[in-house]
């Protein structure tokens, strides 16, 4: 049993008392209007809120919930984009004492109606139409929920459903009752403890339904606070917020960071200029789970294939530099003088130019987290110069745990504990922590958290070791590390994020447990892939066809040849099948963070399971597809399964 | 009906292309705020008289009486002054250009500084770009979520997006009456899900409040959509009334041979 902890070091005093709310007020006054707190691209424009604005505006939203009845404990469950109008109202809840439950926006109406009503959420908070449909259908199967709150005027005509209310004439009642009693909104903040609930997180979950995490202010602040005493933040930082707040990493920066480092927060404009608008703003700081990574990552190499030979030459040749300098500073080794001149020089021409179009120009450090990133993606980024970090934690611990520190990262590990944070691998090898971010346990499920809680350790469920620098290594889940033919232990998250840095392959599942080799299912990217086809004459008419066709299967094949030959031979892959369509949430394939749910996908492909080890060379399918509304479509497809040539030993 | 409901009278309109006769004496009123949908086979005359309507086509008898006045001798860009704006079957858009610089182009007939003012660029001019702006920003780009392409080159993007952009400068005129030519042709469900969501919006929305004449086959989104459909067979109208009465219409019937009900069966 082996146990790590760094030493505690608190620079800015965390009572018992302190409240995020009570932290709101202090920075708030601290800059008052002589501070940006947030800016939110609309109408093309970039519009700055500043820190007095922001805390009027919050004022006049909880003071509108008291009005319609909130009290303390109250649950106001909160469905949007990242908008600054989602995060005011959060904030408010918060000040009355309320607890804040965020969902995903495109969670279906029967994941809402769990939610709303296994939390008990009095009020629900929606940015506009969408949001309101799906709380008018569920109503009537929730009915502790009293009001739905409404942002977005656009469509709302003819809404006359007594239980709406729209943001602005919440705040307009908020507004009055503050004219009645002016000291009221001080002192409900003055009643907040640090051991108040704040926010009640429904994990996303691999497996059975989502479970309500309780976290307290003194968790949230706890983790800002650690977190910025390993990478401080400065006010003078920017932070562009564009992960669904229901992901405790966005909360993290948005609310933990923010308002103990007052920097400034960035709305885009809508979720499709999120790339552009992150590149005009230069953050200092991202933090964002691996698939935006792997997006950047993707974006480059298919700028590559497209160019012409001469840029694809002084590209790899810049690259190759970029990656062998990396490698040099990440073993801690010194670098040649003539190396460093050739870095500069590679630099100059090539990798400044790909940071700066990945919007990275800026970026001090950048976080990937909640979810395991390739070797090769973590390289490519150092390559290219930027200070890419994993971190490690759960929703349960307040997001995390462990991380890199600069000058201090591997590419297979997510580094070491944070301050005031212990790390122990139990003798099963299950990772356990501790710390003052701990939760509280989950909402309404006591049995779930005893088996998670015991005394004061978290258990994670997943399966990792430290290795000689004390550098936790994250296997996998516990129930997804596989046995391969020859007993060893395998993770088959490993293989998996190894393929995903093709361009070519946008998911993959990869199966082998207690089987004589590997096999894995393959969903295409269908934007590159489907360039790829255009540039090679290959006509295809939807996703399911161009995932059949031979030379794209050819391209797949190659792809894992590739990775095939970095693994140990009973680790290697044998057979794949392209997938007809890409894995979705919707279909509860993937996790809203987009992991994949592999007991369900065995459960639900069971057929193609079967036909990659029967050594059938085709598979006629039958399945479902679920829109967004709830329709339900069925398909046929035939899939054609491919050997991969494994070379000789 | 009183006559200060109706925005656009259509009386006996006849136009021959040689010896087929396009239009056979169409008559037909479209009120204020509704949205008014032609429907028909192909060849029925639809786009003609989309055509004849703002100017494109000469008509060789009848009269088209918009908001009071007799619009017939008329061009097309007077009466695109008048309010009527339109998009096209075909995308009609300039595929080298931005989309702002498109939809800016809708704007040039409502620009009030001449050449004159725009050279010296202060006061008058640097103010009417200003609002010309925000009215692009807020009113156009904002309603039809094209955020993203906004400096996008037109022949660069997807076909639903030009649709949309088509839309969008067509709305840049603020006009009174839109005439939509197959809005919906060629999008997948969702686009065609979004397009109607647009339309309903700039007919029933406050600040809009435009009249609707809308061409479309598909059949799921006329019935859907509209206060009143007028069906077309040859150059003639065979029926016209609200959708559950066209639908109900032996006459329609006999013209789809019975589509209509399988359209829109099929859409749902």
């Amino acid at each position: 049993m082996r146990r790590v902890a760094s030493p505690t070091s608190p620079s800015m005093e965390i009572t018992k008392d302190l409240t995020l709310p009570k932290l709101l007020l202090r920075t708030a006054r601290k800059y008052g209007p002589r501070k940006v707190a947030m800016r939110e691209k609309e109408f093309g424009i970039w519009r700055p809120i500043n820190w007095q604005e922001y805390l009027e505006r919050v004022k006049a939203l909880a003071l509108g919930l008291v009005a319609l009845g909130l009290s303390r404990g109250d649950k106001v469950a909160l469905i949007g984009q990242n908008r600054p109008e989602g995060l005011w109202a959060e904030m408010a809840a918060l000040c009355v004492g309320g607890v804040a439950v965020w969902l995903y926006q495109d969670s279906l109406i029967d994941e809402v109606q769990y939610i709303v009503d296994h939390s008990d959420a009095k009020f629900l908070i929606g940015e506009g139409q969408e949001e309101v449909d799906k709380a008018v259908a569920i109503k009537d199967r929730c009915p502790k929920l009293d009001r739905v709150i409404w942002d977005d005027p656009k469509g709302m005509r003819g809404y006359d459903d007594p239980i709406l209310i729209s943001l602005g004439e919440v705040s307009e009642l908020g507004r009055k009752l503050g004219e009645r009693e002016p000291h009221l909104f001080e002192e409900l903040i003055e009643k907040g403890q640090g051991d108040d609930v704040c926010l009640l997180f429904y994990t996303s979950g691999t497996t059975a339904q989502p479970k309500g995490a309780l976290l307290t202010h003194h968790n949230m602040l706890k983790m800002g606070q650690n977190m910025m005493a390993v990478d401080p933040c400065s006010e003078d930082d920017d932070f562009v917020s564009f992960l669904p707040f229901a992901w405790i990493g966005e909360q993290m920066m948005s609310i933990s960071c923010g308002l103990q480092a007052g920097f400034t927060i960035n709305f885009p404009e809508s979720p499709e200029t999120i790339q552009q608008n992150i590149r005009e703003i230069g953050p200092q700081v991202l933090f964002s789970p691996p698939r935006v990574y792997e997006q950047m990552v993707r974006t480059v190499q298919v700028r590559h294939l497209d160019a012409p030979l001469l840029k694809r030459k002084v590209y790899d040749l810049a690259m190759g530099i970029g990656g062998r300098i990396a490698d040099l500073k990440l073993a801690k080794q010194p670098i040649p003088w003539w190396l460093t001149t050739l870095g500069k020089l590679a630099d100059l021409a090539v990798l400044k130019k790909i940071r700066d179009h990945l919007g990275l120009a800026c970026v001090r450090r950048a976080y990937t987290g909640g979810g395991a990133l390739g070797p090769d993606h973590l390289r490519f980024f150092h390559a290219i110069g930027v200070n890419l970090k994993q971190i490690y934690g759960q929703t349960e611990i307040a997001g995390i745990s462990v991380l890199h520190r600069d000058g201090d990262v591997k590419f297979d590990t997510v580094g070491t504990p944070l301050p005031e944070t212990e790390v122990l691998i139990a003798p099963d090898g299950e990772i356990l922590s501790r710390s003052p971010c701990v939760f509280k346990g989950y909402y309404k499920m006591a049995e779930e958290t005893t088996r998670t809680l015991k005394d004061g350790w978290l258990h994670s469920g997943d399966i990792g070791f430290l290795d000689v620098d004390g550098h936790l290594v994250v296997f996998d889940r516990r129930k997804d590390v596989m046995t391969l033919s020859d007993g060893r232990p395998f993770a088959p998250l490993y293989v998996e994020t190894r393929l995903k840095f093709s361009p070519y392959i946008k998911d993959v599942w990869v199966i082998g447990d207690q089987r004589p080799f590997l096999t894995v299912v393959v969903c295409i990217d269908a934007g590159v892939v489907g360039k790829w086809a255009e540039d090679h004459h290959i006509a295809y008419t939807s996703y399911s066809e161009l995932s059949q066709k031979a030379e794209v299967r050819r391209l797949v094949t190659e792809a894992i040849s590739f990775v095939n030959r970095s693994l140990p031979a009973p680790a290697r892959i044998r057979r794949f099948v392209n997938l007809h369509k890409e894995f979705d949430a919707d279909d509860e394939e993937l996790t809203r963070t987009r992991k994949i749910r592999r007991a369900f996908l065995e459960e639900r492909y069971r057929e193609i399971v079967e036909a990659l080890y029967s050594g059938a060379a085709e598979i006629h399918l039958d399945t479902t597809v679920t829109y967004e509304d709830g329709r339900v479509v069925h398909s046929k497809t035939d899939l054609w399964i491919t050997d991969v040539p494994v070379e000789a030993e | 009906m009183t006559q200060a409901n109706v925005l656009l009278q259509v009386e006996n309109l006849q136009i021959a292309f040689g010896g087929v006769s396009a239009l056979a004496g169409v008559s037909l009123d479209v009120r204020r705020g509704e949205i008014f949908s032609l429907i028909g086979p192909n060849g029925a005359g639809k786009t003609v008289l989309l055509n004849c309507i703002n100017g494109l086509y000469k008509p060789d008898a009848g009269r088209i009486i918009f908001d009071g006045r007799d619009i017939g001798s008329l061009r097309p860009h007077q009466r695109a002054r008048l309010g009527i704006s339109r998009t096209f079957q075909k995308i009609e858009l300039f595929s080298g250009m931005t989309v702002l610089d498109n939809i800016r182009l809708g704007r040039h007939i409502r620009m009030k500084t001449g050449l004159l003012d725009g050279a010296i660029y202060v006061g008058r001019a640097s103010r009417e770009e200003i609002e010309h702006r925000e009215f692009i920003e807020r009113r156009i780009i904002d309603l039809l979520e094209i955020e993203h392409i906004r400096d996008k080159v037109v022949g660069m993007l997807a076909y639903g997006l030009q649709k949309r952009v088509e839309l969008a400068r067509a709305l840049a005129l603020n006009p009174t009456l839109i005439l939509l030519d197959e809005p919906m042709a060629g999008l997948n469900l969702e686009e065609t899900e979004d397009m109607a969501r647009f339309i309903l919006e700039i007919n029933e929305a406050e600040r809009w409040r435009t009249t609707c004449i809308l061409v479309e086959h598909d059949m799921g989104v006329v019935m859907d959509i509209s206060n009143r459909v007028a069906v077309l067979n040859f150059g003639e109208k065979i029926a016209d009334g609200t959708p559950p009465e066209i639908q109900a219409d032996p006459a329609v019937i006999k013209a789809y041979l019975g589509e209509v009900e399988d359209l829109y069966a099929t859409r749902r």
